[in-house]
């Protein structure tokens, strides 16, 4: 049996069955590595002792009859800025290279009493600051599709391991695009969720207010299995929702919603996605999408996904959606004052790099953060004090904060009339390397179709809609109203099904 | 020229709830270094504050308390600095929307506003330690919630100054949001002042001084600040608006940093915190739950005790006092006697020990277990005290300490007399002296008597008796 071919839904269900266990899933996701990592470095840390000790738990829960989860047993990757008790947890900067954490995010204690295994820590952008991975201080992380193309970043490690089949499942994160991104470039699918549905605590802050924690996987299924596992309240992030509370979520869902959301259990959840349909369900196309800068073929590859969208039962139609041009400017803005703030705690005092030639407490703040931060991370942490500096801060953040409410409420408006709107994740396919870094304002300006979403906080899904002339991976987006991740995956799945037949 | 000076006072206070403001460490002051810190509030990476939510109910009842209005909709915000006293290298704080605004504390004479009162969370320590000349860093006490108080530039004196602290303390006291420790940095006050001759309406420069942990301190700072700043002006010199750290030791004051080289705190709205807001309900119950606060009870116990003012004054100047009052009162069913008692000998025994009403640690009802056996005869005013001082040392139970000690009076008439007379018999040349009309000799007999049962009757009772022996 080649458990790599597999869905993760698939393998799980084999393992419940008796048919593989966890240790040979783990077995083999580790020989998958072993095989693909020289060529793709999607790894910072794997985690073999802990991982084979956590499997034989699991084994020996399900054997007691235990139910876990429609995952369990499979074996997940993890983004390294999500924290990991013990295991060490970089965010891809030397800054933290050597720094342990003593505690477990939310979403990991989450995914190990569900039952998956986590194998490792994955690749990604200093900080979670780039669209190709190459802001890593630690690895270079290669696409899959062709090891001279970036895997697109900040989650780059993560959609790499699974389009190179290491493991089924990773989590990545998701502030301007770095779940999106990445997934559309290796040809994987991705779920960024609404702001709010996935506990950030745990998750080594870039910024705040946009930074969410999602699913990457093979298909659309396996991620509503795991957002499903991933969403709800928790105690210790205060703005963290309840995945379907009816008291709290009450009027929203009587508004709003349909019956996906509401169903509880990973299971349910995942039923309710596969029965999705898409009759009469309306999706909007901004034709601010499709305009300047736009590859061609990505284009075209995304036309083709609307029509079998509606060929499924969809009408689709296009609108005006102006204020899409001040959503990068406005992103970079309040991504950048939050990010200064957060990484402000980096001094080399307490734990991570901590410069050896520093004289006394100011050369310690001064050198460490000199030497222990790379050019993306001091450039954005540059920008966010400028902005935030008394006399700037009307002129910058506090209309960077307009302009997110205008964003906002254009695309409130657009859902009064739209079930889900559809455009392209990024301007073109795969970058080549070293292509991105010699321009970054042209890169940020590539993140035009994703920086919205985060800025309105909506839930949106990247997924693989075919390839270029070169057989690079186009990846659509479908975003939707608040919590509404159970009608994209719904959705996704329908399509991912008729593209694969 | 005549100047008049301005005074702003900011307090910060800690609040006495069980945990920090974020996190579920214990804020009990004291503990070895870092012991009560976990990952959230020790700033590790990847962590998320989670609000208290009696630290909103404490800062709107301290806002209604001081007639602020509260903020329906309040929210958190960063205030952004570099010192290894601040694990986050943020503090969490309020700016664009203070949960209380425009209030007043009323003082003798004068309303001083309150310009606003903010929730923010409490930084670490530092000790330096002179013998490895390092300094090394206490996280104990980060994200202890704090309040600021700040008062509009509504002082104009040393004496007002301490006033108002004094009455706000109370206030803080009564509410029971802080415990006001100021040797425990739980109650701090930092001094915005300036001068300006009299009728100017435009205000002088002000400096901000910092570093003073006592009331006496502060005054001294204040008094010294503003002869400071008039001996500039007269000097022909301006003031330089800066921070100023205050040296009690040295009597004096020193710069430490200028307007120009002020921190950009780069304040912007904390985005892990959901905004605060706060319904007319919400405030009705805290407003209902409110305690009778100082001025209340002033009236209360001048209307209902017939208490001088002086008094009442000085005993509601401190909730510890007002709840020995009203407890011992309570049990003896006497209170001028409980007011005298607490004026006279507490305050003493107090003062004698460098004791602060705080840090009363006897059952309150005791006191007023003294009176009711001096006023009944049970004792003499005399033992009372004494045994009024082993309360408050020791914190016996007066009842059975008088007992143990056989400290009672002698209340049985027949066993004085018969004490009485066996002196009658031993001294009859001062008998008849008395009788012969030399009232010294009666004085002697009674010193005599007294001794014989050793100061344990009645000094009444045992006159009478001895004029019934004596016969006349």
């Amino acid at each position: 049996m080649d458990l790599l071919t597999l869905s993760a839904l698939e393998l799980s269900a084999k393992i419940h069955a008796g048919e593989t266990t966890v240790r040979e899933a783990l077995d083999a996701a580790y020989r998958a590595i072993e095989l693909e990592e020289p060529r793709i470095h999607a790894f910072v840390s794997l985690c073999k002792e802990d991982a084979y000790a956590k499997a034989q738990a699991v084994q020996e829960r399900l054997d007691a009859g235990e139910e876990l989860s429609p995952l369990a047993g499979v074996p997940i990757a993890v983004k390294d800025n999500i924290c990991t008790k013990g295991v060490r947890t970089t965010c891809g900067s030397r800054m933290l290279e050597g720094f342990v954490p003593t505690y477990n995010a939310h979403v990991v204690d989450l995914l190990e009493s569900a039952g998956l295994v986590i194998l490792g820590k994955t690749n990604m952008d200093e900080f979670a600051m780039g669209s190709t991975t190459e802001t890593s201080a630690l690895a270079d992380t290669r696409n899959p599709v062709d090891p001279e193309r970036v895997p697109g970043g900040s989650s780059g490690g993560s959609a790499a391991a699974v389009a190179a089949g290491e493991v089924r499942l990773a989590l990545g994160s998701d502030t301007g695009g770095s779940i999106r991104q990445p997934s559309a470039f290796c040809g994987v699918t991705g779920l960024k969720p609404t702001y709010g549905s996935v506990s950030r605590y745990g998750l080594v802050a870039y910024a705040s207010s946009l930074d969410q924690i999602g699913p990457i996987g093979k298909n659309a299924a396996d991620c509503a299995a795991l957002y499903a596992i991933l969403r709800g309240k928790d105690q210790r992030d205060a703005t963290s929702m309840p995945a379907y509370d009816a008291e709290q979520n009450a009027p929203y869902i009587a508004e709003h919603m349909n019956a996906v959301h509401c169903s509880k259990t990973p299971d349910e959840f995942v039923s309710a996605v596969k029965d999705y349909s898409l009759a009469g369900k309306k999706i909007g196309i901004p034709r601010e999408f499709f305009g300047e800068g736009l590859q061609e073929d990505v284009a075209a590859r995304v036309r083709e996904a609307a029509a079998a969208l509606e060929s499924l039962g969809a009408q689709i139609e296009e609108f005006d959606l102006p204020v899409a041009k001040y959503a990068v400017p406005a992103y970079y803005i309040i991504a950048c004052a939050e990010a200064c703030s957060n990484l402000s705690r980096y001094d080399g005092i307490k734990y991570g790099y901590s410069s050896p030639d520093a004289e006394d407490l100011r050369s310690v703040y001064i050198n460490s953060r000199s030497q222990g931060f790379g050019m993306e991370v001091k450039r954005r942490i540059m920008l966010g004090n400028f902005v935030l500096s008394s006399g700037y801060y009307d002129s910058y953040y506090k209309k960077a904060l307009q302009v997110k409410r205008l964003v906002q409420d254009a695309l409130t408006a657009a859902f009064e009339r739209y079930d889900m709107v559809l455009g392209p994740v990024y301007p073109t396919t795969a970058l080549r390397r070293g292509e991105g870094l010699s321009d970054p304002l042209k890169l940020y300006l590539g993140d035009i179709y994703t920086v919205m979403v985060n800025l309105a906080g909506l839930p949106a899904l990247s997924l693989p809609c075919g390839a270029d002339a070169d057989g690079l991976p186009v990846g659509l987006q479908l975003i939707g109203k608040p919590f509404g991740e159970g009608e994209l995956l719904g959705a996704g799945n329908k399509l991912q099904i008729t593209i694969n037949n | 020229m005549e100047y008049e000076i301005v005074i702003g006072l900011e307090v910060h206070t800690e609040l006495a709830t069980a945990s920090k403001i974020f996190c579920g460490c214990t804020t009990k002051f004291g503990g070895e270094p870092n012991t009560h810190v976990c990952e959230v509030c020790s700033g590790m990476p990847g962590v998320l504050p989670v609000l208290n939510k009696q630290v909103v109910e404490f800062a709107i009842r301290t806002g209604l308390a001081t007639n602020c209005s509260i903020t329906r909709y309040n929210k958190f915000d960063r205030k952004n600095y570099f010192y290894p006293d601040l694990p986050k290298a943020y503090q969490i704080s309020q700016l664009y929307l203070p949960i209380c605004r425009e209030g007043f504390v009323q003082i003798s004479g004068k309303q001083v506003r309150i310009h606003e009162i903010h929730m923010e969370e409490d930084a670490g320590k530092l000790i330096h330690d002179p013998y490895d000349d390092v300094t090394l860093v206490d996280y104990n006490r980060c994200g202890v919630p704090l309040l600021e108080i700040v008062s509009e530039p509504d002082l104009c004196s040393a004496e007002e100054a301490i006033e108002y602290l004094e009455k706000l303390r109370a206030i803080l006291q009564y509410t029971g949001v802080s415990d006001c420790k100021m040797q425990e940095g739980s109650f701090r006050a930092d001094v915005n002042l300036s001068v300006r001759p009299v009728g100017q309406e435009e205000l002088g420069t002000r400096t901000e001084m910092k570093n003073m942990n006592s009331f006496k301190a502060i005054a001294r700072a204040i008094e010294c600040e503003s002869k400071r700043q008039i001996a500039v002006i007269e000097a022909g010199g301006r003031i330089i608006q800066e921070t100023r750290r205050w040296d009690d030791n040295k009597g004096k004051s020193f710069a430490m940093r200028t307007k120009e080289d002020a921190h950009d705190y780069k304040y912007f709205p904390e985005p892990d915190l959901p905004p605060i807001s706060i319904s007319e309900s919400d405030i009705d119950r805290v407003r209902a739950a409110l305690p009778e606060l100082p001025d209340a009870k002033k009236a209360r116990y001048i209307k209902e005790y017939g208490l001088p003012e002086y008094d009442t004054e000085i005993i509601t100047r401190s909730v510890e006092l007002t709840r020995l009052f009203e407890e011992a009162s309570a049990r003896c069913s006497s209170p001028k006697d409980t007011a005298n008692w607490i004026m006279t000998e507490l305050l003493r025994l107090m003062s004698d020990a460098g004791v602060l009403p705080e840090d009363l640690a006897f059952d309150f009802a005791s006191l007023g277990k003294v009176i009711a056996l001096v006023s009944s005869g049970k004792i003499n005013r005399g033992t009372g005290k004494k045994v009024f001082a082993k309360v408050f040392a020791e914190n016996v139970d007066p009842e059975s300490y008088i007992r143990e000690h056989n400290l009672a009076l002698v209340t049985d008439t027949a066993a004085i007399r018969a004490e009485l007379e066996q002196v009658v018999a031993a001294n009859e040349k001062s008998v008849a002296e008395y009788r012969g009309g030399k009232e010294q000799a009666f004085q002697y007999l009674i010193g005599q008597g007294m001794r014989a049962l050793r100061g344990k009757a009645p000094a009444n009772v045992v006159g009478e008796l001895l004029h019934e022996i004596v016969g006349c």
